[in-house]
């Protein structure tokens, strides 16, 4: 078992990688697909990784409102003909940093500790959310010289 | 001996598959075709400095010095959402890598099942219900993704953009979805401002005349000949596109949409993505928020000068999976073989290709532009 993130990276070996499919049921916002994929199954429970695409969803679904406060900034930028982008960020931009952290916590605190790792759905074109599995090369094999467990990590 | 690796930071925009062109380090993405969005600029600054050099002093005089004003702000508004609409990124989707393509490959092979030789293997469609509608997701061979909804592949720039509407020359650039409202707000206050500069030409003419006589006037501004002349022929047009825009986004439906009839006709009253309702599709496209790009052109890619880009994976992962279809990407020495019955199937039809000789040749894109080029290169 791994504990840390740094671990994982440099001393597991990338068996597989899952992706999870976009939900259009509901038309072109982004939405994700919360079906529990069978290479998952053996390595994490289901409550956790369904919590954590819901709440991904959320975000999403936030960033994406259409509503008073949508119209309120798309109307000031047309009148600044969207000058103002330069120097404000815009409601989308500051969701995605949320986002950004809450897949960093989630690495850290549940997956990297069962061998996962999730990619940020914005660096695949917001087509997919990448699940990496690892596996355990067992004792050592740890050459990057961080300053973590040895031989008894082993299964 | 040892070799030396010369690292030197490398953007992402740099390794980007497409027809693209980048400028200010990967800050402006453009067509590579930019000879008419330099014509768009040359006739409406061209004109417009025609107008303050000739009408504006006579007006701003005579009638009331609000009137260069207020152009010189519409000028500003025009410019800037033409830049706006030609730099961005329409909202194109980046290719799948390797992995992902694999994945893919291997979920349509399990939907297909066995395919018995000699037979052409199904076409490539994924079925998604949305909001109690069938739509059909195609998939692009050039990117190897199935097209999200309203995506469509854009031959010209050689991109899947989301929500495509068309290419438009003009502009040198698509209009997706992200730079949609930027196009219309461009078409829309490019029609004011000619609207705009034709009828203070007309009114400063008649002013002028009414002093000094017509052919005088004439005489004394030659340029008011010019503005009228492009005035009156972007008007039709200009004017024209704009209504066309404004009745699409009341029905929230794109160009590309439009053209291939796909909720006209019998399928009228279908779309799915439309909320019946003229205002809110109004305010969705016009007031939604702002989709940021995926692209991430100015990103750092962390590899040496020395390593091959892996933008291009199509001869490694596809060879002995997936079928063939004739693109820049396809290998020379497998194009001869293909070219032929690609030649049969050059015809938009989906359902019935010609019989071939190859069995795995799938179903050839259906995109007005892809066929209107696969016409121009054969």
């Amino acid at each position: 078992m791994f504990h840390n993130l740094q671990e994982l990276r440099h001393s597991a070996s990338l068996a597989n990688k899952v992706f999870i499919q976009r939900d259009y049921s509901e038309g072109t916002t982004c939405k994700f697909q919360t079906k529990f994929p069978s290479e998952l199954e053996s390595r994490i429970e289901r409550t956790l990784f369904e919590d954590t695409v819901k709440t991904l969803n959320n975000y999403y679904a936030e960033a994406e409102k259409i509503g008073g406060q949508s119209y309120l900034e798309g109307c000031l930028a047309c009148a600044t003909a969207y000058l103002i982008f330069l120097c404000m960020e815009t409601r989308y931009e500051k969701v995605l940093k949320k986002i950004a952290k809450y897949i960093q916590e989630q690495n850290e605190k549940i997956y990297a500790p069962r061998g996962l790792l999730i990619t940020d759905p914005i660096e695949r074109g917001m087509r997919v959310i990448e699940i990496s599995i690892y596996e355990d090369r067992g004792s050592s094999g740890s050459s990057s010289g961080s300053s973590s467990v040895s031989g008894s990590t082993a299964r | 001996m040892s070799a030396v690796m010369i690292t030197r930071k490398v953007r992402k925009w740099e390794k980007l598959p497409g027809k693209n062109t980048f400028c200010c380090d990967g800050r402006v993405m453009m067509a590579r075709q930019k000879g008419v969005f330099y014509l768009t600029l040359f006739l409406i600054a061209g004109t417009c400095a025609l107008f303050f050099a000739f009408e504006c002093p006579y007006l701003a005089v005579h009638l009331c010095p609000a009137i260069p004003v207020f152009a010189a702000l519409l000028f500003v508004f025009v410019m800037a959402m033409l830049l706006r609409t030609s730099f961005s990124d329409p909202g194109v989707l980046p290719r799948a890598l390797p992995e992902e393509a694999t994945f893919i490959e291997m979920e349509i092979e399990a939907a297909n099942g066995n395919v018995p030789a000699g037979q052409r293997p199904p076409p490539r469609i994924r079925n998604v219900q949305i909001n109690n509608q069938i739509v059909k997701l195609k998939y692009c061979y050039t990117c190897k993704i199935f097209r999200p909804p309203r995506a469509s592949h854009c031959s010209i720039c050689d991109n899947c953009v989301d929500r495509f509407d068309h290419h438009c020359p003009w502009v040198g650039n698509c209009v997706g979805k992200r730079n949609y409202r930027y196009f219309y707000l461009f078409t829309l206050s490019l029609s004011l401002l000619t609207i705009y500069i034709f009828t203070f030409d007309i009114v400063h003419v008649v002013m002028r005349s009414m002093n000094g006589g017509f052919l005088n006037t004439l005489k004394e501004t030659p340029g008011t000949v010019l503005e009228v002349l492009v005035c009156f022929f972007t008007l039709w047009s200009v004017v024209g596109l704009t209504g066309f825009h404004t009745y699409l986004i009341s029905l929230n439906q794109t160009t590309n949409e439009d053209i291939k009839g796909s909720w006209s006709g019998k399928n009228r009253g279908q779309n799915p993505y439309s909320h019946k309702n003229i205002i809110k599709n109004c305010c969705e496209v016009l007031c939604g928020p702002t989709y940021p790009s995926v692209l991430d052109r100015r990103g750092l890619l962390q590899e040496d000068s020395t390593l091959v880009s892996s933008s291009n994976p199509v001869p490694q992962t596809t060879k002995t999976t997936a079928p063939l279809i004739p693109n820049e990407h396809t290998p020379d020495d497998a194009k001869p073989s293909i070219a032929s019955s690609a030649e049969k199937s050059a015809s938009p039809k989906e359902e019935h290709p010609a019989a071939m000789k190859f069995p795995p040749l799938a179903s050839p894109e259906t995109d007005a532009e892809t066929s209107i080029a696969k016409e121009r290169a054969h």
